[in-house]
């Protein structure tokens, strides 16, 4: 493992200098992975901060919208107004020609041509846990193995020494298992989790005086010397001190600005929305800037088995403005070429409206957008039939794609062999994604 | 003079909630060790087996004559033996989810009869404390921790299910039997989440159950034969498909989980289109045990608990020393494999999970599981009791070594060559997987929560606590573990920390809360009665770490105390508290 080589000038004292010193330890053979083929660790370390460059000098970002509880394709991507099924719902629309969207998204609308829509997403679990798992990871629950979701993944196929903040970051996370997971590459690559963006970082920053934390650093150095004497090679082996010393890091190092909003201009603020998932977004965008790898922001409430519509109205109210300042952001700062912006839920809902105005889960053909990061825009890939659909629940969409062909497409853009096998604790090799690159999404 | 009108309904009010506050209390008596030193001669003899088992696996007798010079064989010194408090700390976290208290501490130390700590792990075994948590712990290997389809499956029940049966210490081969031909309402038979837990997608899943099945009650993992044939052990894509098919008649009616014939039929059909065969229902060794009355499950349930079926009895042996330990014994082995014309023999490492255990009489592992077998004997000639299992467990020599070994003593690993430093981590790793020495395991969330409640109050949280206490420890404890992530099934395999974790241990709320110095608490209680610096500091390190400071921490925490000056700064307490809950000693079992 390489170690950190920067520099905490300002706490130069022993018990700091103690908690910070450069750690040359080798980790515990069961926590290890091997990697077949893979050499992400030998990377050399980036010669500037990610912080400083553009275009496609960065290393790409990922940044997940979830649209928990799965959003209804024909109230977003996919509308269907001509159909007795598409429900009130108007086509309006977008920047890109022959392609519209519903009328609840406005301002979206207007920045198509940044973004592809996928119409025929396929999977086979329509419960929200399994279904959030196999749409985070790519691939379905097995009780031998716990996946790791694609931003663990990228967390560590693609680290950066300059980045003192955590790499894969779950913002506005509802349910816990929404949160994405390290899985078998280790708790280390679990998301970092922030319950309300820009808002209550207290955990982040010592709770006391400069003074009294340098005591509080003492008072732990002794004691954990204590400990750690008669067995330094079994203490070393539980990594607690190197946890902490990230931890201290983190909690010193100017990069927590990014997880910040006080110095965001009020105008900006607005355009993102005061939501949790507005501020979310924009969060994600200074993650972004910051050379964060991987980012997931939650928007909850779309679970609309009963009054679907209105239910959409609402969550539209808050996803539109926040998808659209993003957009914005992100191509007026030339970050849009280095991320991968994506936008989808563990399922869709049905053709069917139910009696209570409804739809329930469907995940046999289910929209998503996605855009940047080097990806093409403006595509429209495959193509949905509600009243066929109703007619025949078993038909699938035209031109289906799956959760694995997409995690490839993600990966080979963002710089990473999908096809890289790693050896799972179990002794199993597992490719990191299954599927097989969407050439049609590809430059 | 006119009492004001809100006065009166205020009254009633406070009264009516103090009536129900004590009302609330429980009325159980706290369990205080029994005093008659009887432990049986019965439960002696069983303790010297397996220490007998232990020793010969130190010293790598586990190959007969097989047995080289080779570095893996090599014998190993068992650590020195730790002192009692450590191990009552290990017992009070294994068994009861927290540390102990000062106040049990000080009890335990003014106890001088024999057999002290055979007599309070009796005592802790009959403590509800116990029931509780052990059931939460258990439930991972049945139900996981999901949630699952909300309406069909009710985990909470499950729980206090088993939870009920714990205290009433029934046989575990009833509660196996139970489980496994549970019908009825998830509601009302807790025991019926068992099957519920794997209802997805509008339906029962006999693979899920069936691999669910094995893992738990066999220690296999053959759902990897779900896909292929097992390339490592026997089981066959047939076998697999023979277990699930016990649980193909799962159906749900108006009386809850229910046998029904024709959704086996239907299931049959449809997997007629797909190329898995699907046989009927058939258990993959000794036919012979299966019972030719009763229902597809009952079938199956008799067959897995037979009393020749010795994968049973070990797999609760693994998995109990797993839940005491914080690792499964099985955790480590070494394979031997015979290679090329003359025979050579070559030994290598394999890491298995709780649920993966060999099958028993494979000649390539030796005798490296002969503990799991004399405690699986011993379990089964006592009725299957789950106490008396862990009652054996906690008395052997392995659970009462130190977690320092002499091997590790090194006075400064960082000045050691790196060929060296290899070989000495390699040389540790050897005695731990031969459990020479007690094993440094991180806490569960829920332990280092609980751990830090119990610092907070010098009295011991438990039934008889005042329904106050217990209700924040529930919210804290429930708060708690959501940010601090909770490792699901994964609960027994290697984890290390994360930074929310430090974090949140270092700057949150809770640990700020819980180390104030307020009246009622721990950090407040133990300057005030203390009384000297010497007394505080004692009290402070005996109620969170249960030990007394060394000389160096009394010299760095005894002038903070007692300052010169006379004047103690702020937060004195409050920031030995802090430097206690961050330490590694703190949130790691030792």
């Amino acid at each position: 493992m390489t170690h950190h080589s920067s520099h905490h000038a300002v706490h130069a004292s022993a018990a700091w200098r103690w908690l910070l010193a450069p750690c040359l330890r080798s980790r515990r053979a069961i926590l290890r992975v091997a990697c077949a083929g893979g050499v992400s660790f030998l990377l050399p370390a980036m010669s500037a901060a990610a912080a400083n460059l553009r275009g496609s000098e960065r290393k790409k970002s990922l940044i997940t919208l979830w649209l928990a509880g799965g959003p209804s394709q024909l109230d977003t991507w996919d509308p269907h107004p001509e159909s007795k099924h598409g429900g009130p719902v108007r086509a309006i629309k977008t920047s890109v020609p022959d392609l519209k969207i519903a009328h609840l998204f406005p301002q979206t609308a207007e920045r198509m041509h940044h973004l592809s829509v996928i119409r025929s997403l396929v999977s086979k679990e329509g419960d929200h846990e399994r279904g959030t798992y196999f749409v985070q990871t790519g691939y379905r629950p097995d009780p031998t193995v716990v996946h790791p979701s694609l931003g663990a993944i990228l967390a560590r196929s693609l680290p950066d020494e300059s980045v003192e903040i955590p790499m894969h970051v779950a913002l506005a996370t509802g349910d816990s298992f929404e949160a994405p997971r390290g899985g078998y590459l280790g708790a280390e690559y679990d998301a970092f989790r922030i319950f309300d963006p820009g808002r209550n970082l207290q955990n982040m920053r010592a709770r006391v005086p400069a003074e009294r934390q340098e005591r509080r650093l003492e008072n732990l150095q002794a004691i954990s010397q204590a400990f750690q004497r008669r067995r330094e090679l079994q203490a070393e082996a539980t990594r607690h001190q190197q946890v902490l010393q990230q931890a201290l890091t983190m909690m010193t190092s100017e990069q927590l600005r990014a997880l910040e909003l006080d110095d965001e201009p009020r105008a900006v603020r607005e355009r993102y929305g005061e939501t949790r998932f507005g501020r979310g977004c924009l969060v994600a965008r200074r993650l972004v800037e910051q050379g964060v790898r991987s980012i997931q922001v939650t928007l909850s409430g779309f679970d609309t088995h009963a009054n679907n519509f209105e239910g959409h109205q609402t969550q539209a109210r808050i996803l539109d403005p926040a998808l659209a300042a993003l957009i914005d952001d992100l191509a007026e700062r030339d970050l849009l070429p280095s991320t991968v912006l994506l936008c989808i839920g563990e399922f869709g809902r049905t053709p069917r409206i139910n009696g209570l105005d409804g739809r329930d889960h469907w995940p046999h053909g289910f929209s998503c957008l996605i855009g940047g990061g080097g990806l093409r825009s403006g595509i429209v890939l495959g193509a949905t039939d509600p009243d066929a659909q109703v007619a025949d629940k078993t038909r699938p969409p035209h031109d289906p794609v799956t959760i694995p062909d997409l995690y490839a497409t993600i990966l080979v853009t963002m710089g990473v062999d999908a096809s890289e096998e790693i050896i799972t604790p179990i002794g199993r090799p597992l490719r990191l994604a299954e599927g097989t690159p969407l050439d049609r999404l590809l430059t | 003079m006119r009492i004001p009108p809100i006065v009166l309904p205020v009254f009633v009010a406070v009264g009516v909630a103090a009536l129900t506050l004590s009302a609330m209390r429980s009325p159980e008596p706290r369990t205080e060790p029994p005093l008659d030193p009887r432990i049986s001669d019965d439960l002696r003899t069983t303790v010297a087996e397996v220490n007998a088992a232990l020793r010969r696996l130190w010293r790598g007798e586990v190959f007969g004559e097989a047995s080289s010079s080779h570095a893996d064989l090599a014998a190993v010194e068992p650590a020195p033996r730790a002192d009692d408090l450590t191990i009552l700390r290990r017992l009070s976290l294994a068994l009861h989810g927290t540390i102990p208290s000062l106040e049990e501490l000080r009890r335990f130390e003014a106890d001088a009869g024999p057999d002290r700590l055979e007599r309070w792990t009796a005592a802790m075994l009959a403590d509800s404390r116990f029931a509780d948590y052990f059931a939460e712990r258990l439930a991972r290997a049945y139900v996981g921790v999901e949630q699952g389809q909300f309406l069909l499956f009710r985990r909470d029940r499950f729980t206090a299910w088993l939870s009920r049966q714990l205290r009433e210490n029934r046989p575990y081969d009833d509660l196996v039997r139970d489980m496994v031909s549970a019908r009825g309402v998830w509601t009302g038979e807790g025991e019926v989440n068992f099957l519920t837990g794997a209802f997805a997608n509008d339906e029962f899943d006999p693979d899920k159950l069936a691999a669910r099945t094995a893992r738990a009650f066999l220690g296999q993992r053959i759902d990897c034969a779900q896909c292929h044939d097992h390339p490592f052990e026997h089981w066959k894509q047939n076998e697999f498909a023979g277990l699930a098919a016990h649980f193909a008649h799962l159906g749900l009616s108006l009386a809850g989980v229910v046998d029904k014939p024709e959704n086996r039929d239907r299931r049959m059909a449809a997997a007629e289109a797909d190329v898995s065969p699907r046989p009927p229902p058939a258990v993959p060794f000794h036919p012979e045990w299966v019972p030719s009355a009763g229902s597809e499950r009952e079938k199956l349930a008799a067959w897995l608990t037979h009393p020749e079926n010795r994968r049973f009895e070990r797999a609760i042996a693994n998995r109990v020393w797993g839940l005491m330990f914080g690792r499964p014994f099985a955790a480590r082995l070494l394979v031997r494999s015979v290679a090329g014309p003359d025979g050579e023999a070559t030994w290598t490492w394999t890491d298995r999970a709780v649920d993966d255990l060999p099958d028993p009489d494979d000649p390539r592992f030796g005798s490296q599981l002969e503990v799991l077998d004399i405690l699986g004997r011993d379990f089964r000639t006592h009725g299957c009791d789950l106490r008396r299992l862990i009652q054996v467990i906690t008395a052997c020599d392995a659970f009462r070594l130190d977690s320092v070994h002499p091997a590790g003593e090194q006075p400064s690993p960082a000045e050691l060559s790196e060929s060296r430093r290899e070989a000495l981590q390699q040389q540790l790793e050897r005695i731990e997987a031969r459990w020479a020495v007690f094993p440094l395991i991180r806490l569960r969330p829920e332990q280092v929560i609980g751990s830090m409640l119990q610092a907070h109050h010098v009295q011991t949280i438990d039934q008889n606590s005042h329904l106050f206490v217990r209700a924040v420890r529930f919210f804290r404890e429930r708060d708690f573990i959501n940010e601090f992530g909770d490792p699901g099934t994964e609960e027994l395999e290697d984890r290390t920390g994360t930074i929310q974790q430090a974090l949140l241990r270092m700057n949150g709320d809770f640990a700020h809360e819980l180390s104030e110095e307020r009246p009622f608490t721990a950090p407040g209680q133990i300057p005030a009665w203390s009384p000297s610096p010497e007394q505080i500091l004692e009290n402070v390190f005996l109620s969170c770490l249960s030990r007394r400071p060394t000389e160096e921490e009394r010299a760095c925490f005894l002038p903070q105390l007692q300052p010169s000056d006379g004047r103690s700064a702020d937060g004195v307490i409050q920031d030995l508290y802090w430097a206690v809950f961050n330490a590694p000693e703190f949130s790691w079992n030792h």
